[in-house]
């Protein structure tokens, strides 16, 4: 679009109406975005209560939010969830949509049927998998009826597996989307590829792993930062299925944030942790950056 | 069509109607289990009856759920016309910030000073020497209720005091009981727990505590006592698998459970389930140990309104609230007592006769809520929430994370 060259040397005034539409885009961003990111950080030096107040603190509130023990379980939990969602989802993401590209028939249904989780919201899938999973009367009721007497299977109740708990239902809930993804990617892939794979008797295994994933690299970057942003912010799917309990074994940072802002009525402390929050984003979105905008040169 | 319009117009003229004679005020709350529920309709019936009109706003979801809702739409600048908060330092900052609305000048004309009981009531509401809001009930934590049901299944009688209810939790445990319920909720706990202070270990180490913020005394050997009561709670409660407060008050009227620590408004479940103090359960005050109740209660705020109407219409509300008969009414439903020293409280049931008689001799101790600000209860939640559902915690943890909490609070 933009690329060819200009021929007159003012650009500025190029494509003005174009550019006058978005002014309102770009005050967006720049006020509510970025302005609001700017706030909530200054504010987080301060000792602001129910109300915003300047009033700083220095370091305090961080402080107190490193050496508070909630707020350490919900990194940890975080970083358990993380790794495990992101490796699961990718995982089983691309098998199945390598499965769905063998060319089987109902194809679009098989689709459909995985991608239809992505359709309900964590609220909903969180009740659905509390449900699942309450001994009392999900899987652990259900297998006891069929004979098996000592089965057990409590993961929301157990404090130390209860994140697998929420875990099973992130994926279940937004693995559709990745085979999505990584489906479209396959399909970009040149019939030619294969054929030239199979001429030289290569095996199919091998030619994905060694040929056709590093092809997709830029499909497996955007997959990355859409599943990495989803577990940052994980909140809704934790408070319709445990609450963060038992204890605080489920806790995660987003919750930490809401529950100090709102009803600890200690929006400072908040804010520190929604800092801290806005950090561990940067260190995805900046490297992911990076290697999209950064490389394209290179590529030419 | 043209029938369907004629009735648009017809509503839209009868609703514009209305509006001119009553004025709607929209009342926020977060009473919706039974009796609660049963408690507010009187308030609303007295206030129509004046001519105006309460639109409900119940929030579901205890007051952590809804404080945060009242407190963004106040500041958020779509105040509710009257709104619910606790005594105390919930709405503090609200207040200095201007957003409610004084009423000193009603308070002074009604003589609100002369009826209150017990004053200090009023002290919550009053910031820099404005009243700014106006107390209905006084509720008490400090309350054991205990099923009569679930202690004849076991065989034992039913206890008079927390010693006697720790001993006989292995012979319900025995009969399929749970011996003590508490909810999931976190303010149960540190609910439960804040009971637990003045019961075991006296008025003057819980006033150290919470209103002097004595971190030493919080360490000490007195709180040492609490938290081994605490880990006797946190055996017995293992397991109740229930959330809400009034579920696990249910688990007592159906003799599921041996007792459950709560406050007085528990009373308004048994009412409601039709059940008679002292031969279907029976209430101990301060455990049965030290008998003492804490003042605190609800309270309501008016947010300062641009809709003359409302404005006016907010005093009448104020008025309907507080007058005598109104008064009765929502507390026998709800279960408190009322703020009214001046009313016939013949209707009142035994329990309800054991707390006025602890309020007349002056056996009180502020609500913990009312000392505390909200970050301070929040942090407090988080440790007990910690503490009742980790057994491998030890009571020594507990109570060094305690201190530290109570040294850093303000």
């Amino acid at each position: 679009m933009a690329t060819e060259t200009s021929k007159r040397p003012n650009t500025l005034f190029r494509n003005l109406n174009a550019k006058i539409a978005s002014l309102p885009m770009i005050f967006t961003a720049l006020v509510v975005f970025v302005g609001g990111t700017v706030w909530t950080v200054v504010y987080s030096f301060t000792n602001s209560r129910l109300l915003p107040r300047l009033q700083f603190v220095g370091l305090d509130q961080y402080e107190r939010l490193w050496s508070t023990p909630r707020w350490l379980a919900s990194i940890e939990n975080l970083m358990i969830y993380g790794v495990l969602s992101l490796i699961f989802s990718l995982t089983i993401g691309f098998v199945l949509a390598a499965l769905l590209d063998q060319k089987i028939r109902f194809e679009s249904v098989f689709r459909t049927i995985i991608l239809y989780p992505f359709a309900l919201s964590f609220i909903v899938t969180g009740l659905v998998w509390q449900w699942l999973l309450n001994p009392d009367f999900g899987v652990q009721h259900f297998v006891r009826g069929l004979g098996w007497e000592t089965f057990t299977f409590n993961p929301l109740y157990d404090q130390s597996i209860v994140i697998y708990g929420i875990l099973i239902a992130a994926l279940w809930q937004g693995t559709g989307l990745v085979m999505c993804l990584m489906l479209a990617g396959l399909r970009g892939i040149d019939e030619d590829i294969w054929k030239a794979a199979r001429v030289d008797g290569i095996p199919m295994w091998k030619t994905y792993i060694f040929i056709v994933i590093p092809m997709m690299r830029p499909v497996f970057v955007t997959t990355l930062v859409i599943i990495a942003s989803g577990i940052v912010r994980v909140y809704d799917l934790v408070v319709a299925q445990t609450s963060g309990g038992p204890g605080h074994a489920s806790e995660v940072p987003a919750k930490y944030v809401y529950d100090y802002m709102f009803s600890a009525q200690n929006l400072g402390q908040g804010f520190a942790a929604s800092t801290m929050m806005l950090l561990t984003v940067l260190i995805v979105v900046v490297p992911w950056a990076y290697l999209e905008f950064g490389g394209r040169n290179k590529r030419g | 069509m043209n029938t369907f319009k004629a009735a648009i117009a017809a509503s839209t003229l009868l609703a514009c109607a209305s509006v001119s004679q009553a004025t709607d005020l929209e009342v926020t709350h977060w009473w919706t289990s039974g009796g609660e529920a049963a408690a507010v309709a009187e308030f609303a019936k007295a206030f129509d009856a004046t001519g105006n009109k309460w639109v409900d706003g119940a929030i579901a979801g205890g007051g952590n759920t809804a404080r945060p809702v009242f407190i963004s739409r106040i500041t958020g600048g779509d105040p509710m016309a009257a709104t619910q908060f606790n005594h105390g330092r919930q709405a503090e900052e609200l207040v200095q910030a201007g957003l409610m609305r004084d009423f000193t000048e009603l308070a002074e004309k009604e003589g609100w000073k002369n009826f209150v009981r017990p004053v200090s009531l009023l002290d919550g509401c009053t910031v820099d020497g404005k009243i700014y809001c106006v107390p209905i009930n006084i509720h008490s934590w400090q309350w054991l209720w205990l099923s009569h049901k679930a202690f004849a299944d076991a065989g034992v009688p039913v206890p008079t005091n927390w010693d006697e209810f720790v001993a006989a939790a292995p012979a319900l445990e025995k009969a399929g009981k749970v011996p003590l319920a508490i909810g999931g909720q976190p303010w149960q706990r540190t609910g439960a727990f804040n009971v637990l202070i003045p019961a075991i270990a006296g008025k003057e180490t819980f006033l150290k505590v919470y209103q002097d913020k004595d971190e030493a005394v919080a360490a000490g050997p007195e709180m040492a006592k609490v938290f081994k009561a605490a880990d006797d709670a946190r055996r017995m409660a293992a397991n109740s698998n229930v959330q809400d407060w009034n579920q696990a008050t249910n688990l007592v009227i159906t003799g599921q459970a041996g007792g459950q620590i709560m406050g007085d408004w528990a009373q308004g479940e048994f009412q409601v389930a039709g059940q008679v103090a002292g031969t279907d359960y029976s209430c101990l005050p301060g455990l049965g140990v030290n008998e003492l109740i804490s003042v605190g209660g609800d309270a309501f705020y008016f947010p300062i309104q641009k809709d003359e109407a409302k404005t006016k219409a907010q005093e009448v509300l104020a008025s309907v609230m507080l007058s005598p008969e109104t008064q009765v009414a929502f507390n026998l439903k709800k279960g408190s007592v009322p703020v009214r020293g001046d009313v016939d409280l013949a209707a009142a049931n035994d329990c309800m006769k054991k707390g006025l008689d602890i309020l007349a001799k002056g056996n009180t101790i502020p609500d913990p809520p009312r000392l505390n600000t909200e970050d301070t209860n929040n942090q407090l939640n988080d440790l007990f929430v910690e503490f009742f559902a980790t057994p491998s915690m030890t009571p020594e943890d507990a109570q060094k994370r305690y201190a530290d909490i109570i040294a850093k609070a303000d």
